[in-house]
């Protein structure tokens, strides 16, 4: 029997266009998923209790907005789903300790989350969590068997690692061969219905604050050729102006 | 500006020269960093040393660094480390490794960093859909992306002092598995050749190779070749659900353009694309643009390249 944790986040559709108000992204229009690399992890997660029995928690931070993610997780077949509730822009040392405070109240064996968001793109929070409880942990796994210890492929220079893991343990999931499996509708049913526990925090202050937000600098106009000959002298460009060659 | 401390980029056990980066962007901080070089052999920072614009090289002398265990390689180097901003490259294993350096002192971590200007440091958000510039008010770990900052350059002192440290590792790595091809993982690569769903199919994608085995560059792909063939694995994809690169050259092959896809190559030095579709999206990204079939283009591409590498 595992007690296993997933961290699910919510973040705008990784298909919608990303526009300004002042100087701050402005989503209010663009509809919010589970971070798709989060999808992963709720699936390794229930792979896992698949395999060896116990309970299945998915874990967000936010504001009651955020519910609709955990309503997703369960609609996938987690057991329980439970809200940090804050709101607040916060960074990676605040939102860490909270997760940590909770990870520790909740007790695991074993904690899953995305290799990153897809907001801020930084893979900080399952090493940063692991380190606040003094776990091991391993990064952008491919794949993970389930054991007395996990036994994951992992990225190494020049190819991939199979690397033993003892527990307790933080797990950042990459894709991989990985199939998710989708909501069916008792599933969906029973999400519908499920209540979402939500845990009052004490939200640290943060040393890192956002000063603005930007779009990236244009390019400018490139050299535009027609036809395949054309290769040819882009090829000797790449060597004489852009010396890349 | 509280002092600076550069965490080398170690590859293939050997100092890479995206450290030199790591100086600049430490001294667009304001300060001289001192270097520190986790290294199972002291001779390994020399490396290091002949990097101009750093205050003092230390080699962190461990066997904990002989293989990548991010718990281990954190208290080793955090045992050395004096208290300031720790700065590290933007790799996926350097972005972990500043994860935990950071949770280790209880401070904030800042990825990806583009730029720094006035203190302030901005990076990609969205997968580079936008910029998040933010502020420090304390200590903090940066990562820094590679090929952005310039180099500081060479006529370092070439001094280096050797400390020894250590730290618990808990994970341990069973069996290596070398990737059939001797090919870079896109990830790497300093330069990336990658094909869309207008390559047609996968058996295509052979034209690519032969170009990236020319130029000593990665082959990727976009979603929708990853997702409309088996063949082409996901560990190829280039884009936001896949890897984020930004190689000094970003060859694009029948690939339109589709906003993920941009949100994860975009900020490559150079972009050519060839499409066939004058409309495509990738086009207003490309430094160089062809408009052509693949069928036209490569074979011109792959002959003027491989003359020039010969």
């Amino acid at each position: 029997m595992a007690n296993i944790i997933v961290l699910v986040k919510q973040v705008p559709d990784t298909n919608a266009r990303i526009v300004l108000s002042g100087d701050r992204v402005d989503l209010s229009a663009v509809k919010k998923v589970m971070s798709p690399y989060d999808e992963f992890a709720v699936e390794t997660a229930l792979q896992h209790r698949d395999s060896s029995g116990g309970e299945v928690t998915a874990i967000t931070v936010g504001g009651a907005g955020a519910d609709k993610v955990l309503k997703d997780a369960k609609a996938i077949g987690v057991d329980n789903i439970v809200r940090i509730d804050c709101d607040a822009e916060i960074d990676s040392n605040a939102l860490q300790t909270l997760l940590a405070a909770a990870v520790s109240s909740l007790g695991a064996d074993v904690v899953y989350c995305g290799k990153s968001a897809a907001d801020t793109g930084a893979g900080s929070t399952g090493p940063g969590l692991a380190e606040r409880l003094g776990w091991s942990s391993v990064s952008n796994t491919t794949s993970v068997s389930f054991g007395d210890q996990l036994s994951v492929v992992t990225p190494a220079s020049g190819g991939n690692a199979r690397v033993n893991v003892p527990l307790p343990a933080v797990v950042s999931c990459d894709k991989g061969n990985m199939k998710v499996r989708k909501p069916n509708v008792k599933g969906i049913m029973q999400a519908k219905k499920a209540k979402v526990e939500v845990h009052s925090a004490d939200v640290p202050a943060s040393t890192i604050s956002i000063v603005s937000h930007s779009m990236p600098p244009a390019k400018p106009a490139g050299k535009s050729y027609q036809g395949g000959a054309a290769a040819a002298e882009v090829a000797q460009l790449l060597r004489d102006e852009a010396n890349v060659i | 500006m509280s002092e600076t401390i550069v965490i080398a980029e170690i590859v293939k056990g050997a100092v890479h020269p995206t450290t030199s980066e790591l100086i600049t962007a430490a001294n667009a901080l304001g300060s001289q960093p001192t270097v520190i070089v986790p290294c199972a052999d002291a001779s390994v920072a020399d490396g290091a040393a002949q990097f101009s614009g750093s205050a003092k090289v230390i080699a962190a002398k461990s066997d904990v660094f002989s293989n990548y265990d991010a718990a281990g390689w954190a208290a080793a180097l955090d045992a050395v480390a004096p208290a300031g901003v720790l700065i590290t490259s933007a790799s996926p294993q350097s972005k972990d490794l500043a994860a935990r350096l950071a949770a280790r002192r209880g401070i904030s971590v800042v990825q990806d960093v583009v730029k720094i200007e006035g203190g302030n440091l901005t990076s990609p958000i969205y997968s580079g859909k936008a910029m998040q510039t933010v502020s420090l008010t304390g200590d903090a770990v940066v990562s820094v992306r590679p090929n952005v900052f310039d180099s500081s350059g060479s006529g370092g002192s070439g001094d280096v002092s050797v400390v020894d440290t250590t730290g618990n590792v808990a994970t341990a790595v069973q069996e290596f598995m070398a990737r059939a091809s001797t090919r870079l993982d896109v990830a790497e690569a300093n330069i990336i050749v990658s094909g869309g769903r207008g390559m047609g199919s996968p058996a295509n994608f052979s034209h690519l190779e032969a170009i990236a085995d020319t130029i000593g560059a990665a082959v990727g792909a976009s979603r929708a070749a990853v997702d409309t063939w088996d063949e082409i694995p996901h560990s190829m994809q280039v884009g936001q659900t896949g890897k984020t690169v930004n190689p000094n050259l970003y060859i694009a092959v029948g690939i339109s353009g589709a906003i993920q896809h941009l949100a994860g190559m975009r900020s490559s030095k150079y972009i050519v694309a060839i499409n066939k579709d004058a409309d495509a999206p990738i086009f207003q990204h490309a430094d160089y643009g062809i408009v052509a079939t693949w069928e036209e283009a490569l074979p011109v591409l792959q002959s003027s390249l491989a003359s020039m590498m010969s």
